[in-house]
């Protein structure tokens, strides 16, 4: 194999290599004009869109989540449009997960929904690019490009994600869904791009129960962070080494 | 034989202006929209509509990019019909007509409301 190679070429190796030089040389002189058009071009617009020095993630205080409450599953069921779990096909973004130790008896809940892994499994296995994790760490599907094969529901470890397997009527205009394309939770994309909480997490504070507290990871002075620097939290499945958004403390 | 089929075929072309403006001819419906005017030329709106919305679809959900103008929820908030409350329900709507017209086919609507944000309704005249 490698024989054949260099035999073969050895009369051509040098002029190739001759023009590789003199391409590059040529590269350099293209980029660099075009790098500094690149950096003036973004020295007078204001950066626009979402910045990589945030990540948005959540802490679920499952000391406070209470047995048997669904405030948080109904309020996602609303916000997004989702419908209310009545039929096999419904789809679910987030659910609540009752866990019973034999011996003691001892009860505890938690909701469960996507995990917005920093290394996430569902976009590495995705043909086309559907899914993403976007640069402040919300893993989406961009239904536009999702084809409904349904590899990264297989993929995630989480079972966090959800097909559409019938034609939907009546979306929330800000939650556009639809039939042969694979949806999860959002974090609530639309409204945290407006400054506002995921509904699951307004939800539970009106139900005063407060389990769930959402913010910036990234930011040492914001709450989570703070919480997450004091207290023992723990990443579901940490094992798998995936970098969760979500944290849990209290498991 | 030759020459009498162009007669009637001028005929009929003639008889196909007066009825083009009396209605004969399905011209696409274009009911006046909310707004003093559009987020550009009309011109520009009628040739460029398909590319801004691209943009601004993979700008949205891939960067996160809010409030521009040419955000799909934007145009329905202006062209929804005011009979109808929506731009795709009947075929007089605004996305629809036009499209039934030019023979173009969209699945947006099959994921997008095409009725405005109900808080917003009535806001922009
Ligand atoms: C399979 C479902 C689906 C289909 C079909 C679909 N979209 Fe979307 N679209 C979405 C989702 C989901 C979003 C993300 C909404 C968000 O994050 O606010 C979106 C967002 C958008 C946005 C940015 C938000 C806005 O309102 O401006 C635009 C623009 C857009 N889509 C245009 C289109 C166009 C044009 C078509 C038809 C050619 C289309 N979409 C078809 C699901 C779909
Ligand atoms: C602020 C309200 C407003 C928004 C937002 C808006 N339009 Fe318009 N649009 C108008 C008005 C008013 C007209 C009438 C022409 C004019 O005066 O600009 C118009 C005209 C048009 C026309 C030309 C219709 C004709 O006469 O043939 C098209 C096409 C169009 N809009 C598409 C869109 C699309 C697509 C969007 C979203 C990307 C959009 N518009 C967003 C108000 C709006
Ligand atoms: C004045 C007539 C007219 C109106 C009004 C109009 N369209 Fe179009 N649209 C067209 C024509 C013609 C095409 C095909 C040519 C093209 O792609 O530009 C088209 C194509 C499109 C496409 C691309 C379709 C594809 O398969 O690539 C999208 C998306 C679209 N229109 C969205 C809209 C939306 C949303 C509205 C309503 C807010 C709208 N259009 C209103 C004439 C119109």
């Amino acid at each position: 194999m490698t024989d054949r190679r260099h035999g073969g070429d050895k009369s051509t190796a040098l002029p190739r290599r001759r023009f590789i030089g003199a391409a590059a040389a040529l590269a350099g002189v293209a980029i660099a004009p075009g790098l500094m058009l690149f950096e003036f071009a973004r020295g007078d617009a204001p950066a626009k869109g979402v910045s990589g020095k945030v990540r948005w993630g959540m802490l679920i205080d499952t000391t406070r989540c209470a047995n048997g409450c669904t405030a948080c599953v109904d309020a996602c069921r609303r916000e997004n449009g989702l419908g209310f779990g009545t039929r096999p096909t419904d789809a679910q973004w987030i659910r609540k997960v009752e866990l019973k130790e034999v011996k003691s008896g001892r009860t505890q809940s938690a909701p469960v929904m996507c995990q917005h892994c920093a290394h996430p499994p569902c976009v590495d296995v995705c043909p086309t690019g559907a899914s993403f994790r976007r640069a402040d760490g919300i893993v989406l599907v961009d239904r536009h490009t999702c084809i409904g094969c349904r590899y990264c529901m297989m993929a995630c470890p989480y079972k966090a994600r959800s097909f559409v397997h019938e034609n939907l009527t009546d979306q929330k205009p800000d939650v556009p869904r639809g039939k042969g394309t694979v949806e999860a939770c959002t974090l609530c994309v639309h409204r945290v791009d407006r400054g506002r909480e995921p509904a699951c997490v307004e939800a539970c504070r009106a139900a005063r129960h407060e389990a769930i507290v959402f913010g910036d990871l990234n930011d040492p002075a914001s709450t989570i962070a703070r919480r997450i620097r004091e207290r023992t939290t723990l990443q579901l499945r940490a094992d798998l080494r995936l970098d969760t958004g979500v944290r849990y403390q209290g498991l | 034989m030759r020459r009498m089929l162009m007669l009637v075929f001028g005929a009929l072309c003639l008889a196909a202006l007066p009825a083009q403006a009396g209605g004969r001819t399905p011209k696409p419906v274009i009911e006046q929209a909310r707004g003093e005017k559009c987020i550009a030329e009309p011109e520009r709106m009628r040739r460029e509509h398909a590319e801004m919305l691209r943009h601004q679809r993979d700008q949205t959900v891939r960067q996160g990019v809010r409030g521009e103008k040419a955000s799909l929820t934007e145009c329905i908030a202006c062209h929804a019909s005011r009979a109808s409350g929506s731009v795709a329900a009947r075929r007089e709507d605004f996305c629809a007509s036009c499209h039934s017209y030019a023979g173009v086919k969209l699945d947006c609507f099959e994921c997008h409301s095409a009725r405005p944000k109900s808080e917003r309704v009535g806001t922009r005249r």
